[in-house]
């Protein structure tokens, strides 16, 4: 991988040992996908919960915040993902004083380096959406699809490792979505359902990513009625990543690089069908109906301001089950306009907690539901409950409005 | 008798280790509990089985991008595969391997990797020269 003037020097340590890790890390990547060379990159997303990152990930992050602040200093806009503790509800989760410190470590580290402490995974809905051709090095797929795909910029998975290197580099390896040839379509399905609603574009999106199935494979779509809204290609498009590590799709004459199939190349490929019936098939292993409710979760993706409105409408007058908890997640600042606009008052006055610059399955979930009993959990995400029964609960999957009837009757309806 | 594989070069130190085998995939944040060390979400083909000092050998890499910093995590506490191989690595996978140095290979000449290496084989993962050598059965 040929290295810039610039990169040369930072390999060599002058300008500290963080840029030296950061080009040495770069380096292994990029070999590993034949990168010919980096590319520099407009913005770094890092996703960097302490649950993933363990004691051994925030020391390492620390060892570059101690150096000097000309060594340290990321040299782009980075910003990070949800984070894994909220320092003003973690007791009453059942979150421990240790989760918090570590988290405290990792925040006073990640601010000594220059990072934007955005906690969020839909920063393309509330911080800076990239622009068509822009390279990027995001971390959670969610990100990087939505900004792939419906915005047109360009990014692989970064992971939180090298988010950082790109953050301290200012370039990435050169590979993958950077490229056109890995930008052509792939597979092509055409859709005979439409979605109705947020939980259908997410069975939607998680049906075509399990046939999908891989990094490598791009999906054109046809069949699409209607131009979908944001939080509609946000459930499609993180359900797609999580079911299928699918990082790009694209929507025949709607999403930027698509205006016709022929574009991407759609046009030479044999069509799959996707039918009510493939779709009903995804969701089955998450039906529950008549099951005792433990916990209703919205979050994987965070809400939006939207969102965050609808919810509130749906709890307003009525009163969460005893038994049942009700947890929202969003990002801090759509947090501010909702307690502003009052959408938080309402959610409260249904019982629910709304957690701010977090995501349930980000925040040690395990021990969550260990501290709370929680193993019946319901939800509008397919995202999420793809995730969560490694984690041990039964996640079940219902529209907003039956989460929230679910959550008030205390039994999934 | 020993056979060798030609995969694309990868990440990571030469380890020799048992093979634990199956046609599946792999996310750290979606399949294992990382503190037990064991495959812990039900419907993967080796739920309930040990992940520790194995030569993992999979189909590809699925979910999120979290393994990029739990397979750091993993190494650090002692409680990590030797060596991941699989048919077809994502991102994310080699990105985690770079992190925590962990032998990484993918992309063989032979096939299908998760049918050319049975569990237990005592195979030698190599990822500068993208060789691994089935040593033979445990």
């Amino acid at each position: 991988m040929k290295l810039t003037d610039l990169e040369l020097e930072m390999l060599a340590g002058e300008h500290g040992r963080a840029r030296q890790w950061a080009v040495r890390h770069q380096q292994q990547v990029g070999r590993m996908f034949d990168a010919a060379d980096t590319v520099a990159v407009a913005q770094a997303h890092m996703m960097a919960d302490p649950e993933s990152l363990g004691e051994a990930g925030v020391a390492l992050v620390e060892g570059f915040a101690a150096l000097p602040e000309a060594d340290r200093r990321v040299r782009v806009p980075m910003i990070t993902d949800p984070r894994g503790v909220d320092l003003t509800c973690y007791e009453p989760l059942g979150q421990t004083e240790e989760m918090a410190n570590l988290e405290r470590r990792f925040v006073a580290a990640c601010r000594a380096m220059g990072i934007l402490m955005t906690d969020t995974c839909i920063n393309y809905q509330t911080i800076m959406p990239p622009v068509l051709g822009e390279h990027m090095a995001y971390g959670d797929t969610g990100v990087v699809i939505y900004s792939n795909s419906v915005c047109g910029a360009r990014s692989n998975f970064e992971g939180g490792p090298s988010a950082l290197a790109a953050g301290l580099t200012g370039r990435t390896p050169r590979y993958g979505l950077h490229l056109d040839e890995h930008r052509r379509a792939t597979r092509r399905y055409r859709v005979h359902a439409q979605p109705a609603d947020l939980m259908d574009w997410g069975l939607l999106g998680a049906t075509i990513g399990r046939m999908a199935g891989s990094y490598w494979e791009v999906p054109v779509i046809e069949g699409i009625e209607g131009i979908p809204g944001s939080d509609a290609l946000k459930h499609f498009g993180a359900a797609m990543a999580s079911f299928g590590s699918t990082p790009l799709f694209h929507l025949a004459g709607i999403t930027p690089e698509c205006p016709t199939l022929a574009a991407v190349g759609g046009d030479a490929l044999p069509a799959t069908d996707i039918t009510a019936e493939d779709i009903a098939a995804l969701r089955a292993p998450f039906e529950a109906r008549g099951d005792r409710l433990d916990v209703v979760v919205f979050a994987a993706p965070q809400l939006s301001l939207v969102e965050m409105g609808q919810v509130a409408a749906l709890c307003r007058g009525r009163h969460r089950h005893p038994d049942t908890a009700l947890i929202v997640c969003t990002p801090p600042g759509v947090y501010a306009d909702a307690v502003r606009m009052g959408h938080v008052a309402e959610i409260e006055a249904f019982g629910g907690r709304v957690l701010q610059g977090t995501c349930f399955y980000q925040q040690y979930a395990r021990e969550i539901g260990q501290a709370n009993g929680w193993t019946r959990l319901l939800s509008n995400s397919a995202k999420i409950v793809n995730i969560l029964g490694g984690y041990g609960y039964r996640p079940a999957l219902a529209t907003m409005a039956d989460c929230i009837a679910s959550a008030e009757a205390g039994r999934v309806l | 008798m020993t056979r060798t594989l030609t995969c694309h070069p990868g990440i990571g130190p030469t380890v020799t280790g048992p093979a634990l085998v199956a046609q599946d995939n792999f996310s750290a944040r979606y399949d294992l509990d990382r503190i037990a060390g064991v495959f812990s979400r039900p419907q993967h083909a080796l739920y309930g089985q040990s992940y520790r000092d194995v030569v993992l050998v999979l189909n590809t890499a699925k979910g999120g991008v979290a393994t990029a910093w739990m397979l750091h995590e993993m190494t650090a506490r002692g409680v990590a595969p030797l060596a991941i191989v699989l048919n077809r690595a994502n991102t994310i996978l080699a990105q985690g391997a770079a992190l925590a140095n962990m032998a990484l290979v993918d992309r063989f000449a032979d096939g299908d990797v998760t049918t050319l290496i049975a569990t237990g084989d005592h195979v030698t993962v190599d990822p500068s020269q993208g060789l691994v050598t089935i040593l033979g059965g445990a």
